[in-house]
């Protein structure tokens, strides 16, 4: 395997007169996360089809696991595995059913089937349920089941396409946990999300997907760095001190009745030195201090100028 | 690893057997229809000849156009809910997928088929067939569903969801009331009747009269094979292509 799991270069792809991915590059190194982040509509799952073979894509290149996607289809599929947006389970199988439908169609040896399919069932929680229908299991159970499904194969990249879309937070903190153990094991994860919180808690490195354009690559700090915003949060005990304290940082902006002040700061401890520093000279004490660092919402909403492009998907 | 077109067909059978409503749909309801049109209905149809031995032909083929709904439906749901872009990247050959769904509709095809049979004889059904004969009825009933098959497989790729997807397989279930099924062609009004005499069906349906009661005229038995074989190879063509481009 190279070091770099997935490269993707000049992607474009258009529906009929809709561009939906106007030329992407991005490349992910083997063994992490990245993760594409973007609201409905930005060509996540477009992007998501055309790596893993699904569709073609009309120029650019695009290698996974070394291979090109376009001319050796065969090598990529054997090296990935896919959970798509919808939890593609069979409903009218029972759980271990659906596990075994997977060992049957990969290459692994029959005689390791039912192992797998034991230990995948232990591994996700599923052993109470492995013998009802699919169709009786809760969402969270379902994605659970189309995880395990995917990993029969023990593939080496994994796709992971809005994995907790419409799963409640519990079920969210599980599929969180378990792609983490992924990691562990030297998985290359590629997740698509729409949940910002999520790319932050588990990615890498984070590319920003608006329009069918990157608008922003780089591991989360980073792209919380890029914008400006970041501030340090000051409270004091008594009004004179908030008073005081505005006099002499004229760029702050104060709330009389929280009795805190906002003093814009790039975090950095240099700067955070300087203020505290002045507010040393004039003998002020805060009660309180933080430095408040945009989250991903922020940075979205400065990156794309808009809050949520509802355009609909595909 | 096992042959995938093997695992399909049983996973197709596995869902048969666990989805009532599409056995009642195929088998039951063209019991139904026929139980009507001959026992309640049939001493009102003046065709010339007992008219369980008129309408049986008829039923044969719409026997086999009422287990498609469900087929349309399942091969949908297994489109829009990712199960066939799960099998692609697992790379499972696209014949094994659509094959297993098409067997697997011919296989309650056939069921239906031995139904209708055994309910037309219990009412009178008397057929002067040879044993030839028979089987160029059997014959033409398998290659009608495998041609409605793949057409309809062709359709549930298509369609967007599982809903039209019943729907668009709605005209195969009516086609046959518009043609000689039911009374002959030259019964119906204008218009009707020029749809009725040059829609596919009527062609086919015929072959089965004539075979029935020994009698086939070549020209019905040329223009079903070609309909017949026209429509396969229009199913068979439009599914593995949509089954291509679609993700």
């Amino acid at each position: 395997m190279t070091t770099t799991a997935i490269a993707v270069s000049g992607l474009r792809k258009t529906f009929g007169d809709k561009t939906v991915l106007d030329g992407i590059d991005f490349e992910v190194p083997a063994g992490t996360v990245f993760s594409l982040l973007g609201p409905n509509g930005a060509g996540k799952t477009t992007t998501v089809n055309v790596l893993t073979t699904l569709i073609k894509a009309d120029s650019g290149t695009v290698r996974v696991a070394g291979n090109d996607v376009a001319t050796d289809a065969k090598s990529v599929r054997s090296a990935i595995g896919v959970t798509g947006q919808f939890a593609a389970v069979d409903e009218l199988l029972t759980g271990r059913e659906n596990l075994q439908l997977m060992v049957d169609l990969s290459p692994v040896p029959a005689k390791d089937g039912k192992r797998i399919v034991t230990d995948l069932l232990e591994r996700f929680d599923l052993v109470e349920s492995a013998d009802k229908s699919a169709a009786t299991y809760s969402g969270g159970m379902r994605r659970k089941l189309d995880l395990a499904m995917t990993l029969v194969g023990n593939p080496r990249i994994i796709f992971l396409d809005e994995p907790t879309t419409g799963l409640d937070p519990r079920s969210r903190r599980t599929m969180w946990t378990i792609i983490r153990e992924l990691l562990a094991d030297g998985v290359t994860i590629f997740l698509t999300t729409q949940y910002l919180d999520e790319a932050d808690e588990l990615a890498d490195r984070i590319a920003v997907l608006n329009k069918g354009k990157l608008v922003a690559e780089g591991t989360p700090e980073e792209l919380k760095r890029q914008i400006p915003g970041t501030h340090v949060r000051f409270r004091f005990a008594s009004f004179d001190d908030l008073d005081v304290a505005a006099g002499i940082m004229p760029e702050s902006t104060r709330d009389d009745d929280a009795l805190t002040l906002r003093v814009p700061s790039d975090g950095g401890t240099k700067s955070v030195r300087a203020l505290l520093d002045r507010l040393d000279e004039h003998s002020l004490d805060a009660e309180e201090f933080s430095v408040h660092t945009p989250d991903l919402d922020d940075v979205f909403l400065a990156l794309t100028g808009h809050d949520t492009a509802e355009v609909v998907a595909k | 690893m096992k042959n995938p077109s093997m695992v399909m067909l049983r996973r197709n059978f596995k869902h048969i057997a666990r989805n009532p409503t599409s056995v009642f749909n195929a088998v039951l309801m063209p019991v139904v229809v026929m139980l009507m049109f001959v026992y309640m209905l049939g001493d009102a149809f003046s065709v010339g000849v007992p008219y369980v031995d008129y309408a049986t032909p008829g039923m044969l083929l719409l026997a086999v156009c009422y287990g498609l709904g469900s087929v349309a439906t399942s091969v949908n749901s297994d489109m829009t809910k990712g199960i066939i872009n799960r099998f692609k990247v697992m790379d499972v050959p696209r014949g094994a997928v659509l094959t297993g769904h098409v067997i697997a509709s011919l296989m309650t095809n056939l069921v239906a088929i031995a139904a209708i049979i055994g309910v037309a004889f219990a009412l009178g059904f008397n057929p002067s067939a040879s044993f030839v004969q028979w089987l160029g009825v059997i014959g033409i009933v398998v290659l009608l569903g495998l041609a409605t098959g793949w057409l309809t497989v062709a359709l549930g790729l298509f369609a967007k969801t599982p809903e039209t997807a019943g729907l668009a397989s709605v005209p195969l279930i009516m086609l046959p009331f518009f043609s000689s099924a039911i009374v002959p062609a030259d019964k119906m009004g204008p218009g009707v009747k020029q749809f009725a005499q040059y829609q596919p069906f009527t062609p086919i349906i015929e072959s089965l009269r004539g075979l029935l009661n020994g009698s086939a005229a070549t020209g019905d038995l040329l223009a079903a094979l070609a309909w017949l074989v026209g429509i396969a190879v229009v199913g068979y063509i439009w599914a593995t292509s949509t089954f291509k481009k679609r993700a």
